[in-house]
Formats: structure tokens, sequence, C-alpha cells
């Protein structure tokens, strides 16, 4: 049974993507809709590790093993500056929010094969908030995009 | 004689349900000025409110003398406010009109001809346009100007230069009632008429202060208020407003917390089983989801969140379950709060939960804000696609095209049209450089005015504003093009429940102003925009020219405009779209079938998702199979992000009075109304005027994290926590700038916009009151509105708002039967005047 590397990993993952959220709300607070949402998804963050909890107690969470550790993402320690910082922070975020989201899917198989309900429901309730955070950073950034790229000082 | 600033809403004329709204002919003329004086009357709407009311203005000797109301029209039976009464004509007939452009040179603005003024704008568009390319344009409109030119504007934005940065004012006002329209139905569409109203057994008003923001709307209600039969009214506001006291719940729930609340109402509803479960499996989707939402909310929940009764809210949902015909109506307590969408979003799933939609007194009525905001949306001169279009579709854009004869690439549809905020926040980073401002005051309609003075005062910000007065805006200007106003131009319109009007042009504008459309026009020509052909892009010669191009835009979608004419618009009423060869006398409700513009090739949005705002995308949309059926949305409740704590601990909200419009450009060159509404005011409750030590018209300084204002205090009737200020004040007759004491009400407000609608957030920020001076009387606000005072036990009392002399009106009930849907329309088409 090796479940219990990719809870590990996936619960240092939300941990990661919202302390990752919380970091770009507070670097960029002059755009408020990305201020106010990325605290709002660092709680959803925090909360999809709350409901892992008690799964990862059951099965136990391994975060000694080598080789998904290269898996790990790092965190954004710090923000960057101006339009084009705005969208590249938010590209972080991006990559950092499709591996929770991917590795929501491969828990979420494992649990399937293992019949356990309470699993499925903890993936229930958490991925479909990981994949409207993917999109929302989509729309955000392709709404950014043309005028950083193009138009920015 | 009627003095209708003592008596706001004029004389009753009761009448039961299901009868028809008595006709009542509201009329003033100037001092000395008799019937027999009046050279021709000439037809118009008032454009002092969204409510639409036809007119016809008295003209003599070349000069506006007068104003009645129209008793064949659908939407006023010949009422007026006391805004179209006493503004409309004095709000552009006035010494202050700007009769010439204006550019700035050395710091100066100085007098110019049009051809310099032109000029300038065109050669420094050129320059940015080839140095920087079309983003670094951007375009800030109204919802005050008339289709014809809200379409010009369009045309030019998207097809001419290809900025995606174009909105409206219609942003601050009513993005929410399209954006939640979008989400539940697919499309924007007024499903409710006003008429609705005469046969309703209940009507709920959700932050909508119907009494002040649209006084001949709420006549009708008092009318049936004062009928055999009244209807119960529920409202929802943290003020003591007229509409609560005739209210049988009034809910007055802490500002920020509405969605709480809606979401009780729903699970009352279906924890009661009052849905229909009929018409839920036969025209909607996403119950489900609907229910798993609203399970937490109970009424004891949402109490306790809200600040009202449990026993309140289950009352109002009873009221909501269980009476056969029900009127919601939305307003700015819903669309300028947080989670807008999502609140305005469950009133549209009440209905659809009771199958309560486009049915005689069943019937939701998204309200607007500004007369002719519902054009803006309907042109695309804001954050929307002309007529309805939806930007995730490729068809739609290659519609557009092939009308404009434009290449599909140059009209921008890789993102949503940027909203009013982010335009700004773009001139704030220097990305836009050139920006043009018509008819709109945003250093003082904007949230965090400190942020906005000096976004406009960028010395590397290209700004035209095109206005009727030097406005608080204007000042900042590079170049100041002097617009004509209502009754100096002719145009179209079209108010909250989809009925179009004429306004005919009675006389001149003043010098050299110009309308609004020969302005655009005028640019447009020395730009040498053109076709793929190489004819220019608008070669309209005048406003019925851009009014037949845009019916060939409106054909085939919801608002289709192809069965109106100019002529048919004359003589008789307005007329409700869709009007076409299906519908020749319009149409007075919309889906009355159950079904909904939600097929994907046809809806002007895919939807969002209401707690962030990302986009669903045409996959997933197509993927749920909508055919035709409304979408049940919402989104879990969130706390507003600023709430009150030990720095700020009271909860600010702002609004309107009966008196003012906007930023009183028009309203505050009114005597009466400015007698009856002079200066700023604050409204606290009595127990926290008690606690601070703050007496009736005392001086006050109230401060945010933003800024600060130091205004009278008014000791109203205000749920208790909450401060109130009116947005209508900012500083062109005070001096002209913020000085020592600010007084404009967004010097306190946040920088913040619901994710789905990008409305501003204007109704919630945390705030601190302290006295700084005595009282040298009362405050200067109303006694007859929400601002009535709460006395203090043996205080002297404040004098009642009246008019006098200067404020009478004649009121003649009954001139005639009063105008019926479609007679109305047909009689005046077959030549037969009612």
């Amino acid at each position: 049974m090796n479940l219990n590397i990719y809870l590990g990993m996936l619960h240092q993952a939300e941990n990661t993507l919202a302390e990752s959220f919380r970091q770009v709300a507070e670097g960029h607070g002059a755009e408020p809709d990305v201020h106010f949402l990325c605290r709002t998804l660092a709680a959803q963050c925090d909360r999809h590790g709350e409901l892992l909890g008690p799964v990862v107690h059951r099965y136990g969470e391994n975060s000694s093993d080598n080789e998904p550790e290269r898996l790990h993402a790092q965190g954004l320690n710090t923000t960057r500056k101006g339009p084009v910082g705005l969208l590249r922070d938010l590209q972080d975020l991006y990559l950092l929010a499709s591996l929770v989201d991917v590795t929501w899917t491969m828990v979420k198989q494992a649990g399937s094969a293992l019949r356990d309900k309470e699993l499925l429901a903890v993936v229930e309730q958490c991925d479909a908030e990981t994949a409207t955070q993917l999109r929302w950073l989509q729309t955000r950034m392709k709404q950014a995009a043309p005028q950083a790229l193009v138009a920015a000082r | 004689m009627v003095d209708r600033i003592a008596k706001i809403w004029g004389t009753r004329t009761p009448y039961p349900r299901d009868a028809l709204w008595p006709v009542r002919v509201d009329q003033v003329l100037d001092p000395g000025i008799a019937l027999g004086d009046i050279d021709r009357w000439v037809q118009s709407a008032c454009v002092l409110c969204s409510n639409g009311c036809a007119c016809d203005i008295a003209v003599k000797d070349g000069a506006m003398v007068g104003i009645r109301g129209r008793a064949q029209d659908l939407v006023n039976h010949g009422r007026l406010g006391p805004k179209g009464l006493f503004a409309s004509r004095q709000g552009v007939s006035h010494k202050d009109r700007l009769t010439s452009p204006l550019i700035r040179e050395n710091g100066q603005l100085i007098e110019c001809d049009w051809d310099t003024a032109m000029r300038r704008i065109v050669d420094r568009s050129r320059e940015l346009l080839a140095e920087r390319g079309p983003l670094s344009h951007g375009f800030y409109t109204s919802g005050q100007l008339f289709l014809e030119e809200y379409y010009a504007l369009a045309v030019i934005g998207k097809a001419g230069i290809g900025t995606p940065h174009m909105d409206g004012n219609t942003r601050l006002c009513t993005a929410t009632a399209a954006a939640a329209m979008k989400e539940s139905f697919g499309a924007d569409g007024q499903p409710g008429s006003y008429t609705d109203i005469d046969s309703c057994d209940a009507l709920f008003l959700y932050g909508h202060n119907m009494a002040e923001t649209q006084t001949v709307l709420w006549s009708r209600v008092l009318d049936r208020i004062a009928g055999p039969d009244r209807p119960k009214i529920v409202c929802v506001d943290p003020r003591d407003t007229e509409v609560a006291r005739h209210a049988d719940v009034h809910l007055a729930l802490r500002p920020g917390t509405n969605l709480a609340l809606m979401h009780a109402l729903v699970r009352e509803v279906l924890a009661q089983g009052w849905q229909d479960a009929g018409y839920i499996r036969d025209h909607t989707l996403g119950l489900d989801r609907l229910r798993e939402a609203v399970e937490p909310w109970t009424a004891e929940a949402a109490a306790a969140v809200c600040g009202v009764p449990a026993a309140d809210i289950r009352d109002a949902a009873r009221i909501f379950g269980t009476s056969a015909r029900v009127v919601s109506t939305v307003l700015q307590g819903f669309y300028q709060s947080s989670q807008a969408t999502a609140a305005s979003c469950q009133v549209n799933n009440l209905h659809l939960l009771r199958g309560m939609l486009g049915e005689p007194g069943r019937g939701v009525l998204q309200m607007n804000g500004q007369p002719t905001a519902q054009n803006n949306r309907e042109c695309g001169a804001d954050g929307d696609l002309p007529g309805f279009r939806n930007w995730e579709n490729p068809d739609h854009i290659h519609e557009l095209a092939r009308l404009w004869k434009v290449d599909p690439m140059t009209i921008p549809h890789w993102a949503p049209p940027t909203h009013a905020m982010q335009i700004f926040r773009y001139a704030e980073q220097g990305s836009i450089d050139f920006l043009w401002i018509s008819a709109t005051n945003p250093a003082v309609s904007m949230p965090e005015l400190p942020r906005i003075r000096d976004i406009l005062a960028k010395p590397d910000l290209f700004l035209v504003v095109q206005d009727l007065y030097l406005t608080e805006t204007a000042q900042y200007a590079d170049v100041v093009l002097p617009a004509a106003g209502w009754g100096e131009k002719t145009g179209t319109f079209t108010n909250v429940n989809r009925i179009v009007h004429l306004s005919d042009k009675a006389v001149d504008p003043p010098g050299q102003a110009r309308s609004d459309l020969d302005i655009f026009l005028d640019y447009a020509r020395r730009m040498n925009f053109t076709t793929l052909d190489g004819g220019p892009l608008l070669d309209w010669t005048g406003p019925e020219d851009a009014f037949e191009a845009w019916k060939n835009c409106s054909r085939g979608r919801p608002c289709d405009y192809t069965g109106i004419t100019y002529d048919r618009l004359r003589g008789g009423s307005g007329i409700p779209w869709p009007c076409n060869e299906d519908h020749p006398n319009g149409t007075d409700r919309l889906y009355g079938d159950g079904v909904f513009p939600t097929d994907p090739d046809y809806c002007e949005s895919y939807g969002h998702d209401l707690l962030t705002g990302a986009t669903v995308g045409a996959q997933a949309f197509r993927a749920q199979d909508t055919g035709a059926r409304a979408l049940f949305k919402t989104a879990p409740f969130h706390p507003p992000h600023e709430e009150p704590d030990e720095d700020y601990p009271l909860r600010y909200t702002t609004g309107r009075t009966a008196y003012h419009f906007h930023t009183r450009t028009k309203t505050g060159r009114s005597r009466p109304l400015t007698d009856a509404a002079p200066r700023a005011w604050v409204e606290l409750a009595r127990e926290d005027a008690d606690r601070l030590g703050i007496s009736e018209g005392d001086l006050v300084r109230v401060t945010s994290r933003r800024g600060r204002i130091e205004i009278p205090a008014r000791v109203s009737w205000i749920a208790p926590g909450t401060v109130f200020a009116p947005f209508h004040y900012g500083y062109w007759d005070t001096g002209g700038g913020p000085g020592a004491h600010p007084a404009a009400a967004n010097e306190l407000t946040a920088t913040e916009w619901d994710p789905v609608s990008k409305q501003p957030m204007f109704k919630n920020a945390a705030v601190t009151v302290e006295k700084i001076g005595d009282a040298t009387g009362p405050a200067p606000a109303p006694t007859t509105t929400a601002s009535r005072p709460a006395a203090a036990p043996g205080s002297r009392p404040v004098p009642a708002t009246a008019g006098g002399d200067g404020a009478h009106a004649t009121e003649t009930p009954g001139t005639e039967p009063a105008p019926r849907f479609p007679d109305a329309i047909r009689n005046a088409r077959e030549g037969r005047q009612p």
C-alpha cells in the first residue's frame, strides 16, 4: 500500500498552495480582486487539509519516500512587482494548483479501488474547488496577459 | 396645485388588483406661462432615473418652459416625479453650461473652437495607436446617453480602434442586474413588467429603496396599497425607508450579509415544500447543488449573521412561498454590496423554484439605476458585446464583423471587455494613456476618491471629458467637449422593463455644444476609420441612421428592435422589446413559456463560478445540455472583506435620496431640489449617536482606511451599528475640491468589486465616527424620506421638508382611460391616438 505517500504529498501540496495564495494576496494588494480572492482560496486549501486529516491519520502520512519527493513543489517565497510580475505569480499559483488537482485525481483513483467511502467523500468536497481555483487563475491570467505583455510600460 | 417636494409621490389614485393603474397627468409650467402661451409640445421621456417616464416638453420662443407626463404611456400613465418635474429642463437650461470646447494650455483650461479641440484629440489618438496600439485607449461612458450614441461609441471602440477597454458607469449601477440575468437565464433581458405591480399579491424589494430611486413606480405601489386588496410588502434594507414603513416584514439586515439571508429564504421555501416540482423538472437545471449550498442556512443561522429575527425570515419566506403572485425587485442594496451576483441570482432562483416568471403579477424586476443603462448593455459601449452577443462565441464575433464589414480579428474577444475598475487600474499603471470620459463624473461617483483623483491628475494620462458642465472630473481634463443635453438632441432609450422611448429635440443646445452622437461621428471621420471595402466605418448622418443600423445589429437577438421605427414611437406609448415580425406590438413579459435563452449558440454568456468569477467556458457549458432551461446558480456565503473592528467599529453604507440624481450635475441646478437636500449629511442611529455624544446637526468626522468626511449628522431610524451617507455630493458648488471638510461619500469607500458583475462595493466599509463641532441647526437632510429624523425626547423638532411656491405641480386625474398593453401600442400604430 503506497497511498500514504500520495496522501502525504497532497496534504503538503495543499499547505504549500495555501501559503502561496496568501503570499500573492499580500504582494498584490493593489489588485483587490486578486488580493481578496487569493485569501478566500487560501482558506479553501486550509480546509482541504483539515478534511484530509482523518484519512491521513488512518493510512498514515509518509513523507520519507524519496521518489515522489521530487514532485514536491516549492511555494512562493516572495512576489514580483508590476503587471508582468502579477502574471508570473498567478502562473506559479497555476502550476501549484495543477499539482494539487492531479494529485486529487490519483487519490480518487486509489480511493475508488479501495472502495473507501470516507476518502471519496473528501475528494468529492475538495477536487471540484481545486478545479475552480484553476479556472479562476486561468480566467484572471487571460484577462491580464494582453495588457501586461503588450501595453505595460 | 400640489407641493411635490413635500409630497414626493403626489396624490393617491387607488386601484384594485388586476385593474389598470388610473391616469394622473402631472404638469409644471414656468411662472407666468399659461397653456395658451406654449408654441408646441415635444415628445420625450425623463432621464433622471431608470423608470423612463414618458413626457412632453413645453417649448416657447425656443426655450423649454414646462413639462407634463404622457397619459397614454405604459410606464407612467401621466405621472412624473420631483426630479422629472423640477430638474429635467432646469438641469440643462442653466447659466453654468459649457458652451465652448476647452483645451489645457500651460495648466489652464482655455476656450477654443471645435476644430482645435478635435485635432488635439485625434493627434494624440493617432500618435498612441502608432506607438503603443489599441490597448493604450480606454473609453468610460455613461448610463445617460442615448442608444444611438452608445452604438456609435461601441462601433468606434470595437471596430475602429479595436480596444477591449470600454465600459460605462453602468458598471456602478446595473452591471449586476445584467450579470444575474445572464447567469440564471442565459442572457440579459428583464423577465417582468411594471404591469406586474398591478396584479401581484406580494411585492419583495431587495435592497431597493424604490420610494426614492423610482418615485413614480413607487406611486404605483402606493396606489395598490391604498386600494381594496393591498399586496403584502417585504423590504430588505438596513434603513428605515418609506418602503420599510409600508412593509409587512422589514428585514433590516447588516450590510454585507445579503447572501446569507437569501440562502435562508431559499432553504425555507424548499424545506416547506413550496416549490413547483413540475416547473423545476421541465424548465431548470441544478436544483441539487442549490439545495446543498443552502442546507446549512437555517433561519437561525442567517439571523445570527444578518442581525434580524429568525421569525421574520420565516415570515418573509412564508409570504414568498404561499402567495399566488409574487413580484421581486432588486437594486443597489444588493448590486453594490458583497457577493452581488450570487445574492441577485438567489432572487431569480426563488422565482424559478416557484415557477413564477413571465405571468401577470409573477415576475422579477432586476432594476437599473440610470435611464439609459439598458441601452449601454444592449449596444456594447460597456462590458458587453452589441446585441447581447457572447464574446466567447466565435460565431457571434463573425456576425459583428460581417455587420460592420471589418476583420473579425479587429474586434477584441480574447477576454471579456475590460471593466471600469480595471480600466482605471491600467490608467493608474500607465498602460492606458488615452481615456475618454463621456457623461459621467468618476471624481465623485467612483469608490476611494483620493485614489481616483490621483489617477485623473496623472500628467501622462491624456484625458478627454465630454459633459454638460465643468464637473469635478472635467477639471482634470486635457480637452473638455461641451455636449448637448436632454431636449437638445434626438435619440431613443430604454427603461428597466424594456420599453423604448423616443426623445425628440425641443430646443437648440447652448453656444457651440453638440450632441454626443455628433461628437463621436466627428471623431470617427477624423480618424478615418474604414470598412474592409474602404468605405467609412460610420456613414451615419444623424440619430435615425444610427437607430436603423442598430436595428440590424439587434435582429434575431433577445433585444430585437427590428419592428420599431422613430415614427412608431411618436404619438403613442413607448414599445417594449423584443418587437419584430413575431411580436409587432412588442412584448410585455419574457419567459412565460419557460423557454430561456440558454442555448449555447444563442446565449449571451456561458456563465461563471459565482464565488470566484472563473468562466465556465464553452465546453463545460455545452456539456450541461441546457435545453432552453434556466440555471440555478449560487455560491457559498462569504462575510464582507472589511468588517467592523476596534479601530473602525461601525458599518458604512452609501446611497441615494429622492431629491437628487447621481452627482447632482443636473438636480443640483434645480432650486426646489437643492433646497430640499442642499448639502451632504451622514445618518446615525439614536443608540450610536447617544453613545458618541452626537446630537442632530452636529458636525462629525467619519473616517475609514481610505479617507475622511466631515459633515453634519442626522440622527435617523437607521439600524444601529450602521452609518449612511448619500453619494450625490461632490465639490463643484463648494470650491471645486475636498478642501478642509471633505463631503463626498466615496472618500471612504473601498476599491473592491463583485467577482462576476465587477460592480464596485459601495455598501461595505468599516468606519469610525467622532463629533468635531456643535450643531448650528438640523442636518441638511430631508425629513420626507429614509432620512427622517429620530427626534430625541424634548428636543426641538426638525422643520419638515417642503418646496413652497416654486415646487407646485398640477395633478389632473382620470383625463382619459388608462393605457393597456398591447392596445396602447396597436392604437398608435393604426393612427388612432388612445
